[in-house]
């Protein structure tokens, strides 16, 4: 085995420059004068590493390359699933400090935490092999864990914190039992390794083996955990309730699409020869989350609550996308990703900015009225909302669009019909938000002002969510060439 | 000048005066002042625009005009593809002047959020507009779709007492009817690789399927025209909507089913079309005989008049599936002689309405002491809509029984029997109303018609009258697309308008 050279880190280029950063921005942190506001720079000097990262993940090579012996592989579907994370992640940043400002925990740590974590899910996304798989997953996770317990002196964001935590070992023990039961009857941990041992010209008459089966079952497992999907998804609405509402608003965006990334590679690239054998998983997992996230939505009053089911049905939608199998199902849950990610991240900045005397307001009844009070901002929530609901001609629409047709057309109608019907359940939860701001009175109005970068990021996530319709091919062209990526 | 977009103009000009309202900052007062002159001259402009659409119409050709087309969802080949022809013509410029009217009839009527609510009517104008000239399905379920968030706004912020309960139950009913619409266009899709709605008139699908997709797009149509047993949720929106709300529900809306049916279920799924014509018929003999008799027993003169729009729409709905020139032609004019008359009579309504605030019809009784103008408003669309000759409404119905007779007479009859309890319903709401005693004490001061008021009927009842006496100058335009549609159909290709008698004499 030779040393690492220059070269074959090149791959990995944008994970070792935010290794250094984070890094660097920890040391930065401890030795500053404790006087200032420590939290604010260093978080903006994460966003403009981001940002670099970015720039690092649209200008590098779109060819398939892989390093460090074969683990870690970086192609056009890794590259446009980066950039989605990143920008989830630097958009998340944004909004952070104001708000552990006013909470009174302002500390530094929980920018680089973000930053460590974010490294995971693009090694997530880069992962060609089980280990690298899970310790991109565990790399993801324990910052998460730590995140979501920030504000360690409430009760329920502790609470939140263990509660994810003991969940996510568990998922991870599932997760590494199905790799090593996957492992001991193949006997290779590497993706195009798995994926010629199971490739039919290798198999010939036999089919693949049940222990293999069994191992995919707990992998998929796992990664449901990680999805939030239905019936894994127990932790989602305690845990997105508890955190401090910027690691929701993180938990909500950029995890789930390295996670699905993750998924993708894993049901397409080793078992993608047997799609028959996992699509029924991944429907029944599509419809019982469609329709949970539908159901149990109605009857939330928390309004981060609310978006943890909804987020849970958003994730069924674009299961629906996966479950199709073919190239033009991992088109529409790319689509579905990028648009998903800024409804969710627009949804959150509106919870953030919403105060009453300068606390946060959670509850859903609080917004009765609101259109009278602050117009453009009931505006901006209920274009996500309408987005959220699927109504044309908002962005939302085109996402779920993308994956029903990839679903009609791999002859999977019943699902596309659960999902439309689901989508139409969902719609009475999102409108019920419109009609309190809109119809109803207020009763005890909000504060006035909207914070800058809130104003920022709904702003312009309500006008992607408006013009979307105008000129889609900007996302759909990558988003294409993505998906494409992964079947030459 | 034909090289301009007109179509495009006439589309998006609403959206750009919505945008322009927006921006409208000042005072209250000023604010709601500048927002109503600025809706007005833009749907004051864009019904100028549609009026050029029908100048440069051309009568004899039966395809798709002023088309104009550009690539959208790349690789896809969904295209922003727009055209009119001799169906969607009039149904554009009715969308047009309904919405001017609208703004007409809210001038006084809406005092809150006025800035809010003329956005609401330009934005539903431009779905409205897009509807009718969409030539591309995903363009068109965009803006089949789109028209629910204006109309939600509009019955949920300005409605009446149970606003609410009406906007959620006109939402989710019209909602859970269109999803499946779409799934239906995306199987088309992916069966022919266009969603072109010109391209997949021509083609074939295989008849099993075509009995899925045709229930599929019934589910949403159904919901809109609204047929029965689908209707429930109309009575209740038209009672808690706004009047202007009620006018573009009456007048617009409605007609995207009948247009929905005309425009997709004939020509491509026909084999389809022709297997379920019995289930049309009867649903639609149910609702003309059945709502009517309802509407007989109504006390809530919008609730009337809503449950009167479903027995004519039964009519339109019969003359849809006779499948022949005089019954679609019946059908269209019907269609337009609904939407004008309607949606005049809920502006009557909105009259009494704006200056007592009950729409309870013994509330009223001998208007027409203190209300002479009014009182022959009133009648000229009562009257109207019962279908007395020289009115629109005569015109459509005697087409679609013509039409309906030469296939099946026992439809015919039944059919004949719902425009008599029509008669019956209109006069004797129009009996209590406006003649009698003016004895309640309530009534002695109000105030007949006012300028503005004046101003929203007339172009209505001109047209009322118009197509009533010179039916020709709207039926012209859409014969040759009607007989394209029927040749598409299978039907009968030939016109036989002009070898009847009677449409001979109609000419």
């Amino acid at each position: 085995m030779m040393g690492i050279g220059m070269f074959e880190l090149a791959p990995a280029m944008t994970e070792v420059f935010l290794i250094c950063v984070a890094m660097a921005l920890l040391m930065l942190g401890a030795f500053r004068d404790e006087e200032q506001d420590t939290h604010r720079f260093v978080s903006s000097l994460a966003i403009m590493a981001l940002v670099v990262g970015l720039f690092i993940v649209l200008m590098g090579d779109k060819e398939t390359v892989t390093t460090f012996s074969g683990l870690y592989v970086t192609d056009g579907f890794a590259s446009y699933m980066k950039a989605l994370v990143l920008l989830g992640v630097a958009v998340c940043l944004v909004m952070t400090p104001s708000f552990f400002q006013k909470e009174g925990v302002n500390r530094f740590e929980y920018t680089v935490l973000a930053l460590f974590a974010t490294v995971g899910m693009l090694m997530m996304i880069s992962a060609n092999s089980l280990i690298s798989l899970y310790i991109a997953l565990e790399l993801q996770s324990l910052p998460l864990y730590v995140m979501t317990a920030f504000h360690r002196d409430q009760l329920r964001a502790s609470e939140a914190g263990l509660k994810y935590f003991v969940l996510g070992a568990l998922a991870s023990g599932l997760l590494l039992y199905g790799c090593s039961m996957v492992y001991g009857f193949t006997g290779t941990l590497s993706f195009p390794g798995l994926a010629e041992a199971l490739s039919p010209a290798t198999l010939g008459e036999e089919t693949i083996g049940i222990g293999v089966v069994i191992g995919l079952v707990f992998v998929a497992a796992g990664l449901a955990f990680k999805l939030a999907a239905v019936p894994f998804h127990m932790w989602t609405p305690d845990v997105y309730e508890g955190a401090p509402t910027p690691v929701t608003a993180f938990l909500a965006a950029a995890p789930k699409v390295a996670a699905m990334a993750l998924t993708i590679r894993v049901f397409y690239q080793p078992f993608g020869d047997w799609v028959s054998q996992w699509q029924q998983i991944v429907v029944f997992i599509s419809i019982a989350s469609m329709l949970l996230g539908a159901f149990a939505a109605i009857g939330q009053s928390n309004i981060k609550r609310l978006l943890a089911y909804s987020g849970i049905g958003h994730i069924g939608f674009a299961l629906v996308g996966l479950a199709a199998g073919t190239e033009q199902g991992v088109y529409g849950v790319l689509v579905y990703l990028a648009i998903y990610l800024v409804m969710t991240l627009g949804a959150f900045a509106c919870v953030l900015a919403l105060r009453r005397n300068g606390a946060p307001v959670e509850e859903i009844e609080d917004l009765a009225g609101l259109a009278r009070q602050q117009p453009l901002f009931a505006a901006a929530i209920a274009v996500f909302m309408f987005s959220l609901a699927g109504i044309p001609p908002l962005a939302g629409f085109f996402g779920k669009f993308y994956v029903f047709m990839a679903a009609v057309d791999a002859g999977l109608v019943p699902l596309a019909i659960i999902g439309v019907l689901a989508s139409v359940v969902g719609a009475y939860y999102y409108v019920r938000i419109v009609k309190l701001m809109y119809f109803d009175e207020t009763r005890d109005p909000l504060d006035q002002t909207v914070g800058s970068e809130y104003a920022i990021v709904l702003g312009i996530a309500a006008v992607f969510n408006l013009a979307f319709c105008l000129r889609p091919s900007l996302l759909l062209g990558p988003a294409e060439r993505a998906a494409l990526t992964l079947f030459t | 000048m034909s090289d301009w977009p007109l179509l495009s103009l006439v589309i998006f000009l609403p959206l750009a005066g919505a945008g322009f309202i927006l921006l409208i900052r000042g005072e209250e007062e000023v604010v709601n002042q500048n927002a109503k002159a600025v809706a007005l001259w833009t749907a004051g402009i864009t019904f100028l625009l549609s009026l050029m659409i029908w100048g440069n119409f051309d009568n004899s050709r039966s395809d798709f005009q002023l088309v104009e087309h550009s690539e959208w969802l790349a690789g896809l080949n969904i295209n922003y593809h727009v055209g009119v022809d001799g169906i969607s013509l009039f149904l554009i410029l009715l969308s047009t002047l309904t919405t001017l009217v609208c703004i007409g009839v809210s001038w006084e009527a809406i005092q809150v959020r006025v800035k809010e609510y003329m956005v609401a009517f330009l934005v539903m104008e431009t779905f409205m507009v897009g509807v009718f000239c969409a030539l591309d399905f995903v363009l068109f379920y965009i803006f089949f779709e789109g028209i629910l968030i204006p109309m939600f706004l509009i019955i949920g912020v300005w409605g009446g007492p149970n606003r609410i309960y009406s906007a959620f139950k006109f939402f989710l009913y019209t909602l859970l009817g269109s999803v499946l619409f779409l799934i239906a266009i995306l199987v088309m899709y992916l069966q022919e690789g266009t969603t072109d709605i010109p391209t997949l008139m021509t083609a074939t699908f295989d008849p099993a399927l075509q009995k899925w997709l045709w229930l599929a797009m019934f589910a949403s149509f159904a919901v809109k025209v609204p047929m029965w047993p689908f209707h429930t949720w109309l009575p209740d929106a038209h009672v808690e909507a706004p009047t202007a709300g009620s006018v573009v529900l009456a007048g617009v809306l409605l007609k995207l089913g009948g247009y929905g049916f005309l425009r997709f279920s004939l020509p491509m799924l026909p084999e389809a079309s022709v297997y379920f014509t019995p289930l049309i018929y009867t649903l639609s003999i149910v609702a003309v005989i059945y709502t009517s008799l309802v509407a007989l027993m109504q006390t809530d003169m919008k609730k009337l008049i809503a449950y009167s729009s479903v027995a004519h729409m039964g009519i339109v709905t019969i003359g849809i599936f006779t499948l022949n020139p005089l019954g679609i032609q019946g059908s269209i004019i019907q269609m337009l002689s609904h939407g004008l008359v309607s949606a005049a009579l809920f502006m009557c309504v909105g009259v009494v309405y704006d200056r007592l605030h009950s729409r309870d019809i013994d509330f009223y009784g001998g208007l027409v002491e203190r209300m002479p103008a009014y009182a022959l408003v009133f009648m000229l669309f009562m009257l109207a809509s019962v279908g007395l000759p020289g009115t629109s409404g005569f015109v459509g119905e005697i087409l679609v029984l013509i039409g309906v007779f030469q296939v099946n007479q026992w439809v015919a009859l039944f059919a004949a029997t719902g425009m008599v309890l029509g008669a019956a319903y209109m006069l004797w709401l129009y009996r209590r109303v406006i003649f009698g005693d003016l004895t309640k004490e309530h009534l002695l001061m109000i105030r007949d018609l006012r300028p503005h008021e004046i101003a929203s009927f007339a172009p209505l009842i001109i047209l009322v009258l118009l197509m009533g006496i010179y039916p020709a100058l709207f039926l012209d335009p859409m014969a040759a697309s009607v007989d394209h549609l029927l040749t598409q159909t299978g039907g009968l290709p030939e016109t036989e308008l002009a070898r009847n008698p009677i449409g001979e004499a109609l000419r």
